[in-house]
């Protein structure tokens, strides 16, 4: 533990480091997500080809991804682009099934009474249809982002990996304790962020939680 | 839950356009709905409607009834382009609805849906300012207008706050009529809108939509299953046959009295002698009954009616002779109420009774005498000799 206390600047550096490069791509995967999920929730060959091409994405080892990401949109090497772009494949590929399931659970008749009222499709889809899939779709949002917390370590293989830097770097210079402070700070930002997102959750769908 | 007379005159108020006068009304626009010709075949080939041509009056409730996938909400759907035809023309106030861009043609009828269908994620009120809002009304003057709705459709003001997962069955339906009714459209479709709930509640929602109705004069389509809930419903009843043929359309009374075919004749069911007293209103001799208190000693001779301080029926006393101290425990609970008003009613009272007399109350419930069974056979009979009884 000792290593935190006497590298305190170094550890928030590449906290910063780590919750860009997890965050960043959860928010582009996120946006990018939802159209093609909407797609996925409305027609069956969407879902038909989707579905599985996102499960051979997650399946494709991050290490292998992150690596090979450089040679495909060629940047060089050391810019965060290399992590990024991996990660927000992963996320599409986690978020399209969320969003999809989500919408497709949206009850018929409210969609059907919405579609009476005289919403047009971008309103109804804006103020009925996202919104009530917004408790799938966040439980989704939370796994996708811990696994990407989890997942930007692998970056370190390339240079650039917050506290993955810290593992590789303990492991080299047989640094028990460095290694020990890149595994709390992941696990306790994989905690806050999971906290977070469900209580934003929360606060965005009270009518989820009422009773009679 | 506020009286009618209460909510009558809330209706009153706004009518007038009174202190609030928020409220834009149709000013006695009538509309008449049209099917001319209409088909609808599905991609499969299935046809759901099959040249189906038929006026809904303005201003009445038409019903349309029949089996599951005889057409009958395919049609309704119709009406507001929630499909389209295949052929044929709808024509609402005079107006093609196929030139009307579909959410401009709904959000000037009004649509209530199976098992309400509110939305969960917004609040009874935001439920009910829903179609004012898509009008471009402003938020206030849309959540006064969704106020004054609550109050008519029969709900404390305190729902308002609710969300929709809050209310039983029953109060979702009301909500459902009160967000159709928001924008005051002059035409209201609904499908088959009571049907998730149960019978009590069933029976005060269709009590409450007459009541409405008979306030706000709509043009109302309804569509049902149920042969009872149509003829209770509906002064023009259209029933549909398989393969989306109409099959009669006429007034409830005359589908009874002279159904077209043998399948308007199954349909409206084996007691449809029965149901025809519905619709009859002759006049059945009133006889006196012996009635007695609580606590009174009386000679028992024959049944005896129990009654409270204000002469409502409590139930019947039977089975002793000679004197006895009347006791809640000896009564035997009776049938149902004769109000005066159907041969239906008079009927069934009799035939409920445990004494086979038919209990007779007034408006306020206080008992006037008893009928008898044969009495309203002899009045149908009399009513079939006159020409009461549509052929």
């Amino acid at each position: 533990m000792t290593w935190i206390f006497e590298n305190w600047e170094r550890f928030w550096e590449v906290t910063a480091v780590h919750l860009r490069l997890s965050v960043v791509p959860v928010l582009i995967g996120f946006v990018l997500a939802i159209p093609i999920g909407w797609w996925a929730s409305r027609s069956q060959t969407a879902r038909a080809i989707l579905f599985p091409f996102a499960n051979v994405l997650f399946t494709i080892p991050s290490i292998a991804l992150i690596v090979i990401t450089p040679v495909l949109i060629g940047v060089k090497i050391l810019d965060e682009i290399n992590v990024i772009v991996p990660l927000v494949v992963y996320t599409v590929a986690l978020m399209v099934r969320a969003v999809a399931d989500a919408l497709a659970a949206v009850p018929g008749n409210v969609v059907a009474a919405a579609n009476a009222m005289g919403f047009r499709p971008l309103r109804r889809f804006l103020t009925v249809d996202f919104p009530l899939a917004l408790p799938v779709t966040i439980a989704g949002l939370r796994v996708a982002t811990v696994s990407n917390i989890s997942m930007v370590s692998v970056g370190a293989l390339v240079g650039l990996g917050g506290y993955g830097q810290l593992f590789t770097e303990g492991y080299q210079t047989d640094n028990t304790d460095k290694v020990l402070a890149g595994l709390i700070g992941t696990v306790v930002l994989a905690l806050l962020a999971d906290g977070l997102l469900l209580l934003v959750g929360r606060l965005l769908t009270p009518w989820a939680r009422v009773g009679r | 839950m506020p009286g009618y007379a209460e909510r009558v005159k809330v209706f009153g108020i706004y009518i007038q356009g009174g202190p609030i006068g928020v409220v834009v009304t149709t000013g006695g626009i009538r509309r008449v709905i049209e099917f001319r010709a209409v088909t609808k075949r599905f991609e499969d080939g299935t046809i759901a409607v099959d040249e189906l041509d038929l006026t809904v009056e303005a201003g009445t409730i038409t019903v349309f009834v029949g089996p599951s996938g005889c057409g009958k909400t395919t049609s309704l759907r119709m009406v507001n382009r929630m499909i389209d035809p295949t052929s044929g023309t709808i024509l609402v106030d005079g107006k093609d609805v196929l030139t009307v861009d579909p959410p401009t043609l709904r959000r000037g009828i009004g649509y209530v849906i199976q098992q309400a269908g509110l939305f969960p994620h917004r609040t009874v009120l935001d439920n009910i300012a829903t179609v004012p809002l898509l009008s471009g009304w402003d938020k206030r003057k849309a959540r006064t207008r969704a106020a004054e709705l609550l109050e008519i459709v029969g709900l404390d003001a305190n729902f308002g706050k609710r969300y929709p997962a809050q209310l039983s069955g029953g109060q979702q339906q009301r909500v459902g009529v009160a967000r159709a009714l928001a924008a005051d459209p002059p035409v209201l479709l609904m499908d088959e809108p009571f049907s998730a709930v149960d019978p009590v509640v069933r029976e005060d929602l269709q009590n409450e939509l007459l009541r409405l109705q008979a306030e706000f004069d709509k043009t109302i389509v309804f569509v049902t299953h149920d042969i009872d809930e149509a003829l209770k419903l509906g002064e023009r009843v259209a029933v549909f046959q398989t393969g989306g043929h109409l099959a009669q359309y006429a007034k409830p009374a005359e589908l009874l009295s002279a159904p077209a075919n043998d399948f308007v004749a199954s349909f409206v069911g084996r007691d449809r002698g029965y149901r025809t007293l519905t619709f009859l209103h002759a006049d059945v001799p009133v006889h006196p009954v012996t009635t007695a208190k609580l606590g009174e000693r009386v000679t028992i001779t024959d049944w005896t009616l129990v009654v409270d301080e204000e002469n409502r029926p409590k139930g019947w006393l039977s089975g002793v002779d000679g004197e006895v101290e009347v006791a809640e425990k000896d009564l035997i609970s009776g049938g149902s109420l004769y109000d005066g008003t159907t041969l239906r009613g008079a009927l069934d009272a009799a035939l409920s009774s445990p004494s086979a007399l038919g209990v007779v109350v007034d408006g306020a419930g206080a008992v006037t005498g008893v009928v008898h069974a044969g009495d309203v056979i002899q009045a149908l009979a009399k009513a079939r000799a006159a020409g009461e009884v549509p052929k």
